[in-house]
């Protein structure tokens, strides 16, 4: 780390700066000098430094104006002052002003070592809060919901625009569509982004579980609570809380979620304290919410708490044209865990995933994507690699009669239209195996 | 394997050094830097360097004496002193030294165990004498402060630091002397 931190010395005695500049280049730090005021602000125009160790009494401008100066540059150092005279107000008006510390000349060597590692920690901090902020930021975008279809675009829009506003958001769509995905992706573009998203998958829990899951409980409130345990609400104060299969909650915590969505304030199971959460709720289901409140088995004033805005996710046999943009996602995903070199897939392939229905969405055809490299040969993922590939199971909707018409034919080709066998295996009598061949115009080839 | 092309290092006594403490540190010199150590003494009046207002020896002024008077076919020379030491911005300091220059000094004063008001210990004085010289001369030849808790360049402010490390180099800093010393010649 010391060898990384750059140090600007401002003190227009040359003792001073030399001696500084030899302590502080021997412990492997950065450093450079200024006489004056005037080439330290020059200097720190043209080049970024981490700390500014600088004299108060100087010719011209003096340390303190300088630090007024600095404050007002893009990338503000860590300012340290220092002075031969030592007075309180003096310290408090630079500490005041945001001065670092203040160090009185001459220092005890063990105290500068022990201040410049601490400035030195505090630009590692500053460095390293800066690069989790931004690996946050990026954690899940807008951009990484992948699709170009109209269907997507339309959602992608909804995200970016509910996601400035404090309002509780609902998200239908089938089972692995990336509902939560997408409440990532509002949390991650809200201005709660650097607080927690807390996620709750309702349909897992029990009720007596999702009560001390969402509410927390204290020592004792039930056999096996040995400890105070905060809940999810209070975890994601500041943040959000995204509560997955909301439809399965039972019409006690309906209640219940209710009164917290209205107050923002609950009380553990087994305490009395109220506590406060500043949260924001993004729900997810796949089932008919409203069809829920029309049979009674939902709350309507739940439904209208909650429903505020929906966005509705297409399934992915609506939105058929992001299939190859997925697959080749998803091979360049897998391929990196897999430390394997990127592999194509064959025309024949890749034709077929567009043709398949998907009842499991997104995480149906991920799923197929990483068996088929896992199972392939490693260069190209073909036709045989898919499940479906073995087997051509196109779960499209077909009718009766073009199954009939497919089995008919199958039959024929095996017993190589041999009219009195193949009767016999369809178990129909010749004539009205005569009339099918005639109804679906079948032709031996 | 010691070198013989030059003087070697200097080791100039300021004072009165008894012959063991002289002798202890010259082999410990000439186990670390592989160079011939040379002993001199000199009879430099260094009153002219003395603050009275802070009753210390200003040792950038001494270390620039030292590089001075020094014989220009030295390796390296340093200054063994008995007097207290300051820079301008420091309250005290063991010994000072310039980074790839070519003096360093040290001093024997703030050593000692009765400066703190502790029993004498003569050998401990010796081996705190060793590796405050074996650190500025360190310097000298471009090594920065290692973080190794026992290597003789780890930074020591109070004489409980120097007490904690070895008088050696570590594996790193040995390796990295090699490398300077390699591209010198």
């Amino acid at each position: 780390m010391a060898n990384r931190v750059s140090i600007l010395i401002v003190d227009d005695e040359e003792s001073v700066r030399d001696s500084l500049y030899s302590w502080f280049i021997e412990d492997g730090y950065h450093v450079e000098c200024a006489e004056n005021a005037k080439q330290a602000l020059s200097l720190l125009n043209e080049k970024e430094f981490d700390i500014v160790l600088a004299d108060i009494k100087m010719p011209g401008m003096d340390g303190m104006e300088m630090h007024r100066r600095i404050k007002a540059l893009a990338r503000v150092p860590i300012v340290i002052i220092m002075t031969a005279f030592a007075s309180v107000d003096t310290a408090v008006q630079a500490l005041k002003d945001g001065a670092f510390d203040y160090v009185t000349k001459p220092f005890d060597p063990d105290d500068l070592s022990h201040l410049i590692r601490n400035a030195a920690t505090q630009v590692a901090l500053k460095a390293e809060n800066e690069n989790l902020k931004e690996k946050i930021t990026s954690l899940v975008d807008v951009e990484d919901i992948l699709g170009e279809s109209d269907a997507l675009k339309k959602v992608l829009k909804e995200v970016e625009s509910v996601a400035q506003s404090n309002s509780s958001v609902i998200i239908t769509g089938e089972s692995g569509t990336g509902k939560e995905l997408v409440a990532r992706a509002i949390h991650s573009n809200s201005s709660r982004k650097y607080f927690p998203l807390i996620s709750v998958h309702c349909g897992a829990l029990t009720e007596s579980l999702l009560e001390s899951e969402l509410f927390g409980h204290e020592k004792g409130a039930f056999t096996g609570a040995t400890f105070n345990r905060k809940g999810r609400f209070e975890m994601a104060d500041g943040g959000t809380i995204f509560l997955d299969e909301i439809g399965t909650i039972s019409p006690k915590m309906q209640i219940e979620l209710l009164r917290v969505l209205e107050s923002k304030t609950f009380v553990r199971v087994g305490g009395n304290k109220e506590i406060t959460s500043d949260f924001r709720v993004i729900c997810a289901t796949n089932r008919d919410l409203k069809s829920m409140v029309n049979s009674g088995t939902f709350r309507e004033d739940l439904y209208y708490r909650l429903n505020v805005v929906n966005i509705r996710i297409p399934p992915l046999r609506e939105r058929i044209d992001d299939v190859p943009l997925l697959v080749n996602h998803f091979i360049r995903k897998y391929c990196t865990s897999m430390s394997r070199d990127l592999i194509s897939i064959e025309p024949a392939a890749l034709k077929h995933l567009e043709e398949f229905e998907y009842p499991g969405n997104v995480r149906e055809l991920e799923n197929m994507v990483e068996r088929a490299i896992v199972v392939g040969n490693g260069k190209v993922i073909r036709l045989k690699d898919l499940p479906m590939g073995k087997e051509v199971i196109s779960s499209s909707i077909e009718s009766l009669e073009d199954l009939e018409k497919k089995h008919i034919a199958k039959i024929l080709e095996k017993y190589k239209w041999n009219i009195s066998r193949a009767a016999k295996a369809l178990n129909v009598d010749r004539a009205t195996l005569y009339n099918k061949i005639k109804k679906f115009n079948l032709k031996q080839e | 394997m010691i070198r013989l092309d030059s003087q070697g290092i200097i080791l100039v006594s300021c004072g009165l050094f008894e012959k063991k403490l002289t002798r202890r540190v010259t082999e410990d010199v000439s186990r670390e830097f592989h160079y011939p150590v040379n002993l001199k003494e000199c009879s430099l009046d260094i009153s002219e360097f003395y603050n009275p207002g802070r009753r210390q020896y200003d040792a950038n002024a001494l270390l620039k004496m030292i590089s001075e008077k020094a014989p220009r076919d030295a390796v390296k020379i340093l200054g063994m002193l008995r007097v207290d030491l300051y820079i301008p911005i420091l309250t005290y300091i063991f010994g000072q030294a310039a980074l790839n220059g070519y003096a360093g000094i040290a001093s024997l004063y703030r050593l000692r165990n009765e400066h703190y008001g502790l029993e004498p210990n003569y050998e401990l004085l010796i081996e705190r004498f060793s590796k405050v010289i074996v650190h500025e001369l360190g310097h000298t030849f471009g090594l920065i402060h290692c973080n190794n808790p026992i290597c003789v360049m780890r930074s020591s402010t109070y004489v409980e630091d120097l007490d904690q490390k070895h008088k050696q180099f570590c594996h790193r800093c040995m390796a990295e002397l090699d490398r300077i010393e390699q591209m010198a010649q």
